[in-house]
């Protein structure tokens, strides 16, 4: 248990270092690393929470996927020499303050919520369990999750690719 | 050396969330905005999966941010193809200057 509580210490770390590098961080490639980072951590806080095949879903589909894609967005909008362009919007005294009190007022709501807690043993093998749930009880909306990448595939080629023009 | 609870992944969440809001309230960058979106989407599965453990039992939680995931997914490019294609047609991409619907 002692050394559950050292890696969730480090992984928490690792997630709110890599968020606040994404959020005050002056180079926009260095938010991309600190979102990395903050990607990682929570991958492993799922591990520490016994959901395995989350944890691997998080690894594939935000770290193989949506960060690469981010990447690829920061090298293509910016060039690398003055990629200096994260200039700030609201002014950071005002988000700072948003920030205070969002974090604070929902700490304290966890904290101080009486959640009802079950002390039932965390599913053995996730993946056997989602994959029945995804083919049985959550078929519908399974189904329109991949309809709904479809739209999304056909969408972000039609808005991303050059217009060519005919000549007729 | 304390018990890991419920509430440490809560606190971690919430913290989460506010790194996650306070990205994208101060950020002009289009891009940056679009990883703030992440992170909130982030805390908002650590929650569930967090509740599902410790609150709900069995995988109802999971599935539920499996399902997140993938919506963020399908947004990060939806949302970075528009981000490419603003930057095509001004040469920037600074959130505050996107006004050509406005004018």
């Amino acid at each position: 248990m002692q050394t559950q509580f050292v890696i969730f210490v480090f992984l928490a770390l690792a997630t709110l270092v890599g968020a606040a590098g994404v959020a005050l961080s002056r180079n926009i490639f260095w938010s991309a690393m600190g979102l990395l980072s903050s990607l990682v951590g929570v991958g492993g806080l799922y591990v520490l929470l016994s959901a395995d095949f989350v944890a691997i879903t998080q690894l594939l589909v935000y770290i193989g996927g949506v960060l690469v894609l981010i990447i690829f967005a920061v090298m293509l909008t910016s060039q690398i020499q003055d990629i200096n362009i994260s200039n700030r919007s609201m002014g950071l005294l005002g988000g700072y303050l948003v920030f205070f009190v969002v974090a604070t007022l929902l700490s304290f709501v966890a904290i101080w919520a009486p959640w009802k807690l079950t002390d039932v043993a965390p599913v053995a093998n996730t993946t056997v369990a989602i994959g029945d749930g995804l083919l049985g009880k959550w078929l519908l909306p399974f189904e329109i999750a991949s309809v709904l990448l479809v739209a999304t595939l056909v969408g972000a080629i039609v808005i991303a690719r050059k217009e060519v023009k005919s000549d007729s | 050396m304390p018990h890991l609870t419920l509430n440490h992944f809560l606190v971690v969440s919430a913290l989460l969330f506010g790194f996650g809001i306070l990205a994208v309230v101060t950020r002009r960058n289009a891009v940056a905005v679009l990883m703030g979106i992440e992170l909130i989407l982030n805390a908002a599965n650590l929650n569930l999966v967090a509740f599902g453990r410790y609150v709900a039992g069995g995988i109802t939680g999971q599935v539920f941010t499996l399902f997140v995931i993938v919506l963020a997914a399908a947004e990060a490019a939806v949302g970075l193809a528009i981000i490419l294609t603003i930057y095509q047609m001004a040469r920037n991409i600074d959130t505050s200057r996107a006004t050509t619907l406005k004018e």
